[in-house]
């Protein structure tokens, strides 16, 4: 799967300004809406889905990496986006680093492959350091679409 | 990526049962499950191997329900340690058993 297959590029943030979790999380879903992506009627609750999802156990992966996600019946396919903090947020990620580079998924409740793939495609970019650091050191939208365009043309597979 | 096999190492096969695959909560809890022992533990989809003590390699997998993964483990405690990880693939890592237990 590419990222072109499910981060919606109007919906990617190069700055974002809140400094704790529910912030991040309620940014990250309000740019999906004003992308079009989603309704703004369900915004509230997938925020709270979000954030229920993380009481089970953070979606920091290491690496400053998070990956915040849930199901809704509101999409009919896996949609995500993606967000860059250059001063790194708290997000009780399993290696206790702060987070600086999020991606926030949201997919159909009976789709879990679509999910698993997604998550396959972000681990397997991410472990190219260089496109890891890159990323975090994005500071515009244009700039993160670039990474991504260059990551699903496997560029950075090396 | 693969495994350095050294000469005890100790091989099992498991399959992911969950309906949602391995997914992070999944993943999260083989990493904390390996965590616990001393013993080098690898997982395998198709002949690529991954650590399993490390959350990001685990998802690279990708492993759908019904996907057949080998497990390896070396060391003192390997013994252990693959039981262990055995029995997270066969109770379905608790999905239907909320809340998982403390790993």
């Amino acid at each position: 799967m590419k990222f072109s297959d499910f981060i919606s590029v109007k919906a990617i943030r190069s700055d974002l300004a809140s400094q704790d979790k529910p912030g991040v999380i309620a940014e990250l879903v309000q740019s999906l809406v004003d992308a079009g992506e989603i309704q703004a009627d369900t915004k509230a609750d997938i925020i709270a889905a979000i954030l229920k999802r993380e009481e089970l156990g953070s979606t920091g992966i290491g690496r400053g990496v998070a990956v915040p996600h849930t199901k809704h019946a509101s999409v009919d396919k896996l949609i995500g986006t993606v967000g860059v903090s250059s001063g790194g947020v708290d997000f009780s990620s399993l290696d206790a680093e702060k987070v600086q580079l999020f991606f926030l998924l949201i997919s159909p409740p009976e789709r879990p492959g679509d999910h698993l793939r997604a998550l396959e495609s972000i681990t397997r970019q991410l472990r190219d350091d260089t496109f890891c650091r890159f990323l975090k050191q994005a500071r515009s939208v244009d700039d993160i679409r670039q990474l991504l365009e260059e990551a699903d043309n496997h560029q950075f597979m090396g | 990526m693969e495994a350095e096999m050294e000469s005890s190492v100790l091989t099992t096969k498991v399959v992911v049962l969950n309906p949602e695959g391995l997914h992070a909560r999944p993943a999260d809890l083989l990493v904390r499950t390996a965590a616990r022992f001393a013993a080098d533990v690898q997982l395998a989809k198709d002949g690529q191997w991954v650590d399993c003590k490390s959350i990001l390699s685990i998802l690279t997998l990708g492993a759908e329900q019904g996907t057949a993964l080998d497990v390896a483990a070396s060391g003192d405690d390997a013994g252990d340690a693959l039981a262990a990880i055995v029995e997270l693939f066969a109770r379905g890592f608790y999905e239907n058993h909320e809340p998982a237990p403390p790993a």
